[in-house]
């Protein structure tokens, strides 16, 4: 359905704006701009407005961070300060720096 | 909330804290009315121990018999795992879920596919958890089992503190909650020290195998602000679900019943007064192996059922149709009555569960059939299972349970060959209202069956030695003989009838020899008498005869001197008269 250049579908569940999932927020754009350039798309949903959603993903920490995109289906959850775990969690590292 | 607390009022005491019926048959007796409403309870235990099922059941039953849907999140099993498991217990949780009683949420978490960076927290779970609540309107909320948290997640401080979050939520949302953890090592009732978090109503379920029988069992560690039982009570996992059994909660406060019913032995009700046993009292037929004690109970069944009453025979021993075979010997039909519904077997072997077991199984059954009489046969077998003080307070709760029920009920039991043991026959004899022995009497090379009524409360009864006799006819109750060696019975018996039958006849000649010699006698007396009687007259006539003479004398000699008188005076004319002479 997303376009095809999209190598990675990347979905991050908040429940409102409170200040972990600002951190993690700008954590995910910033590890985002600098590895995935142009091949990423990031989904923002906030549980606080659609906690429907929660079930389908499994949520039930936030802020989560899942990996819809390429499978299998990854979870990082926490604010995403710790650069390395979230470059592992998403196996972005092993793709691009050999 | 409002709909809750309105119908809590009407059942709680000015004391008690409102509490939410669980609809699980004895738990609520026990709590004193249910779970502590809108508060979190822990139930913990071991693997297998029934904790889902409790839980699920708390669920099913809240939203079936209460009207008060209920969230069920599951940690652990998925939800089509979870209707398919309690698919046979009848519960229909799919349909639930259509009808918007009942939700299901599964809460995935594999630790393989999750990595953990920096602060989180669960509100994830919140948001579900108040999603699935409020979709719902939902009043029941069970956690199976939060502990798994701990499995997937690896920061403790913030799982804890979470958890400790999500209580006062659960709290906050008015909602009463399960949460269930696995038994922890030691003496922690949990894991992960859960207890910590629910202060309210924790409740312990164990399992346990003694002997090689398993019995579960439920204990209520703690209830705050409420009377609760205290004791471990015993459960039951079976086709309609669970059942606990309140069984020290009983109480000597049951109605009693002047009514009468027959033994179906006639002759035993003579002895009993002329009418039998009393309706709801109970009767223990104890005995040595082939005393009849079995065909006492048929015979007894059969009239129940003759009478159009319904009768409920428990088979700790033999097959149902092997009794039926057995009992169709001595003219007892009892495949007819089982046909019409009114005869019902419950034949187990003792070693199928606990005795706690057997009583919460003898408990369903009997308030499903309600029958007007039981018959266990015998419950000596019961032993194999249970120490004697572990049968007999089983027998004293079932004793007291079919009391309240109006239902009369027989045991049978073996008892050894010595005196010693017909005292305490499983030590219930001090418990039934009549106790009946049948006893062998070895005497004069065969065995016989004697009949003695040790007790019988409350009515008049016979204290002699019956002897009890089965024909193809049926049973039947003999007097036995005291002759000069002791209790006669049996040929011994049948003997001295016919010697006494001959004493009769010689007897009888004896009297008339008697009869005709007196006759005799009275005849010759008769005669003496007659013959003294004339002596006696003749005697008479011989006095009579001197008296008249003299009397005769008498008078010519006064005639005589008269008439000198007269000569005298007259002069010649009176002698020359006399001379003329």
């Amino acid at each position: 359905m997303k376009t095809k250049e999209c190598k990675y579908e990347l979905r991050l569940y908040i429940a409102g704006k409170t200040a972990k999932s600002q951190t993690a927020l700008a954590n995910l754009h910033k590890y985002c701009e600098e590895y995935l350039e142009g091949e990423y798309k990031i989904e923002v949903i906030d549980l606080l407005v659609k906690p429907q959603l929660a079930e389908g993903d499994q949520i039930f920490a936030v802020p989560t961070l899942v990996r819809k995109v390429p499978e299998p289906i990854r979870k990082i959850i926490g604010d995403l300060s710790n650069e390395e775990k979230v470059l592992v969690g998403l196996n972005i590292r092993p793709a691009n720096k050999k | 909330m409002a709909k809750e607390s309105k119908k809590n009022k009407k059942t709680i005491h000015h004391t008690q804290i409102p509490k939410t019926p669980t609809g699980i048959t004895g738990l609520d007796e026990i709590t004193g009315g249910g779970l502590p409403a809108a508060r979190p309870t822990l139930i913990c235990g071991e693997a297998g121990c029934g904790k889902t099922l409790i839980s699920l059941e708390f669920i099913v039953k809240g939203a079936t018999e209460f009207n008060e849907p209920g969230v069920f999140m599951a940690f652990e099993e998925k939800a089509e795992e979870l209707s398919m498991n309690v698919g046979s217990l009848g519960f229909n949780l799919e349909q639930m879920q259509k009808d918007k009683k009942l939700k299901i949420d599964y809460v995935h978490i594999d630790r393989s596919e999750i990595e953990e960076t920096g602060e989180y927290d669960l509100d994830g779970l919140f948001i579900r958890l108040n999603h699935a609540i409020d979709s719902i309107g939902a009043k029941r909320v069970v956690l199976d089992t939060i502990e798994n948290l701990f499995a997937g997640l690896t920061n403790q401080a913030i799982l804890r503190a979470e958890i400790r979050r999500l209580f006062q939520w659960l709290k906050e949302k008015g909602v009463t909650a399960i949460v269930t953890g696995e038994k922890g090592e030691g003496a922690s009732l949990t894991r992960q020290g859960l207890e910590e978090y629910v202060s309210d109503c924790v409740i312990l379920l164990d399992h346990r195998v003694i002997n090689q029988i398993s019995t579960r069992r439920l204990r209520i560690v703690k209830y705050r602000g409420s009377m609760h039982g205290t004791n471990e009570y015993p459960f039951l996992i079976d086709e309609d679900g669970i059942s606990v059994l309140p069984v020290t909660s009983l109480q000597l406060e049951k109605e009693v019943s002047s009514e009468r019913v027959s033994t179906g032995i006639p002759a035993l009700d003579k002895m009993l007064g002329g009418k039998g046993f009393f309706k709801g009292g109970s009767v223990l037929v104890s005995g040595t192996a082939g005393t009849g004690k079995t065909s006492i109970a048929a015979c007894f069944a059969n009239d129940i059922c003759s009478k159009g009453k319904k009768c409920m025979y428990f088979a700790f021993e033999e097959s149902p149709s092997q009794i039926v075979r057995n009992m169709r010997s001595i003219n007892v039909d009892l495949k007819k009555h089982m046909e019409n519904g009114l005869l019902q077997f419950q034949a187990s072997r003792p070693t199928l569960h606990g005795l706690e077991q057997h009583l919460v199984a003898i408990h369903k059954v009997i308030k499903k059939f309600r029958p007007d009489a039981v018959v266990l046969d015998p419950i000596t077998n019961l032993i194999t299972v249970g120490s004697v003080s572990d049968v007999k307070s089983m027998l004293i709760r079932l004793i007291d349970f079919l009391q309240e029920e109006q239902i009369t009920v027989l045991f049978t039991a073996l008892s050894l060959n010595n005196i010693v043991n017909e005292q305490t026959d499983e030590g219930v004899s001090s418990l039934v209202d009549a106790w009946i022995l049948v006893r062998d009497i070895e005497f004069n090379g065969e065995r016989n069956r004697g009949m003695y009524i040790m007790k019988s409360r409350g009515m008049k009864h016979s204290n002699q030695v019956r002897e009890f006799v089965i024909t193809d006819k049926g049973i039947d109750l003999v007097d036995v003989y005291l002759g000069p060696d002791g209790v006669l019975t049996g040929s011994a018996r049948e003997a001295q009838i016919l010697q006494e039958q001959t004493g009769k006849v010689l007897r009888n000649n004896a009297m008339s020899m008697k009869d005709r010699e007196i006759l005799r006698k009275r005849k010759i007396l008769e005669a003496k008498i007659a013959s003294l009687q004339s002596e006696f007259e003749s005697a008479e006539e011989e006095l009579n005869k001197i008296y008249i003479e003299e009397e005769l004398v008498k008078k010519v000699t006064d005639g005589n001197r008269d008439e000198m008188l007269k000569r005298r005076g007259g002069g010649e004319e009176v002698a020359g008269k006399n001379g003329k002479k």
